[in-house]
């Protein structure tokens, strides 16, 4: 299977094949993520890392994957010292980064910004984020995790809860969970449902979600909980943001009902819907879902620069 | 009984039949029917044909151009347009939408990047014909309503 030049825009552009590809990619890519093991894949390729929005796992993840691999990196994680505060357009930007490096990883605060850069840029372009959009690597480590821990994806019940209306992450990860017929539970408070378009998406696949706001009953038999932060900068009003902050805290008491291999994960940062009690027991995985993005992004920039393995 | 048409033939311009019913006003909008045009305009609404109703839209003394037939194809995928000269259709065609659109339908999400000034026009992928359905390239969003969103 051959990635090379490849753009990392959405997860949709994958097929299942490919994804398993990519995940067994980048389980090879492991010792060398934990530093075990050492070999300078990409060495004398230059990544862009341009970070229009605030990011510190996806940004660090992605620099710390491309110097693991051998190769370098420019870029910024601030906007306001760069042309853009000059009015300059995105596309002229990424023209400029495409000349100067093998490859580009950008997060914009504007859905669809990474397909536009994907269309000016010669070089692969890789999406760490793009507002409300997609996040496709976040999605990719997220199965990575679920399949490293529980052997496979497909058939497990999985919870996904929090912010479904405007969370980015469940949204292409119900997807792709669907891809692989895992059975899906969504729990969100009622006006932070999961959106229509997703939902279909999901039964399109063969999956139907169950919803519900309840999480002390979903929570019984569920193999993965997948919890997300309700995110104050995605609401459109205030308001709505107070009434369902605080709506689910995930604590010691809640876990006394779970299933004792339940895991539980999350994109973090989280704030107060994990109580730290809980990351001293064997269901806390986020930290390591957190690390998995080493060796997930390292695959891919690996695979879409042409490094060898 | 005698047949009578319930608009007189015209002599020049552009016929657009087989409207599904009620659809004729938002094509007069799309076509920017009257702001952008002093062409004489007859509309015929709900009138039987031997496929069930139907509305039609006669315009005098303008050709619409292939940029015009796209747009009307989002709105009456089944309508027929027919160019008239000296009172004779001198061509004949159904509209045709096709798998992409682009630089037709602004995109309904406010923050996606082909609302803002980068140089790229909108693009849309028609998932479905019938019911209507696209998908926007850039952001995956996909209008509710597309005739509110032609440009």
């Amino acid at each position: 299977m051959n990635f090379k030049g490849r753009d990392i825009i959405s997860i949709k552009d994958f097929s299942k094949k490919e994804i398993n590809y990519i995940l067994e990619y980048a389980e090879k890519m492991t010792p060398y993520a934990k530093g075990e093991k050492h070999k300078e894949f990409l060495k004398g390729k230059i990544l862009s890392s341009l970070f229009f929005e605030p990011s510190t796992r996806t940004r660090l993840s992605f620099e710390s994957s491309m110097n693991r691999l051998g190769g370098k990196v420019i870029g910024f994680s601030d906007p306001s010292g760069t042309s853009q505060k000059k009015g300059e357009s995105l596309a002229d930007t990424i023209r400029m980064a495409d000349s100067y490096s093998d490859a580009i990883v950008m997060r914009h605060p504007q859905e669809g910004a990474a397909r536009l850069a994907a269309e000016f840029a010669n070089s692969p372009v890789l999406n760490g984020g793009d507002g409300a959009g997609s996040h496709p690597t976040q999605c990719l480590l997220d199965l990575f995790t679920i399949k490293t821990e529980k052997k496979r994806i497909g058939k497990k019940k999985i919870i996904l809860l929090g912010d479904l209306k405007y969370g980015r992450t469940v949204h292409s990860l119900a997807y792709a969970l669907s891809l692989y017929g895992a059975e899906l539970t969504f729990v969100s408070p009622p006006t932070l449902k999961m959106p229509k378009e997703v939902i279909d998406e999901c039964n399109e696949l063969g999956v139907e979600p169950v919803q519900t706001s309840i999480l002390e009953k979903a929570i019984k038999d569920a193999d993965v909980l997948y919890a997300t932060r309700i995110q104050k900068e995605r609401f459109p009003d205030a308001e709505e943001y107070n009434r369902v902050v605080g709506s689910y805290k995930i604590n010691n008491e809640l876990l006394k009902n779970a299933n004792e291999n339940l895991i539980i994960m999350h994109p973090l940062p989280r704030v107060t819907e994990i109580d730290p009690e809980v990351d001293s027991t064997t269901h806390a995985l986020y930290f390591k879902q957190a690390f998995n993005g080493i060796p997930v992004r390292m695959a891919l920039l690996n695979l879409v620069m042409g490094g060898s393995l | 009984m005698k047949k009578e048409l319930k608009i007189p033939l015209i002599e020049s311009g552009t016929v657009i039949d087989h409207i599904e019913p009620g659809n004729a006003v938002k094509v007069l909008h799309i076509l920017g029917i009257p702001k952008k045009s002093t062409s004489v305009v007859s509309v015929a609404m709900n009138v039987k044909s031997r496929m069930g109703r139907k509305d039609i839209v006669k315009i005098e003394n303008r050709e619409l151009d292939p940029n015009e037939v796209d747009k009307i194809a989002l709105i009456a995928p089944k309508a027929t347009i027919n160019i008239i000269r000296n009172y004779s259709v001198a061509e004949k065609h159904r509209v045709e939408l096709t798998d992409e659109v682009v630089g037709i339908v602004c995109c309904s999400n406010p923050t996606c990047i082909s609302n803002s000034k980068e140089p790229v026009k909108s693009r849309f992928k028609v998932i479905c014909k019938d019911p209507l359905k696209i998908r926007c390239y850039y952001c995956e969003r996909e209008p509710d309503d597309v005739s509110e969103r032609i440009i």
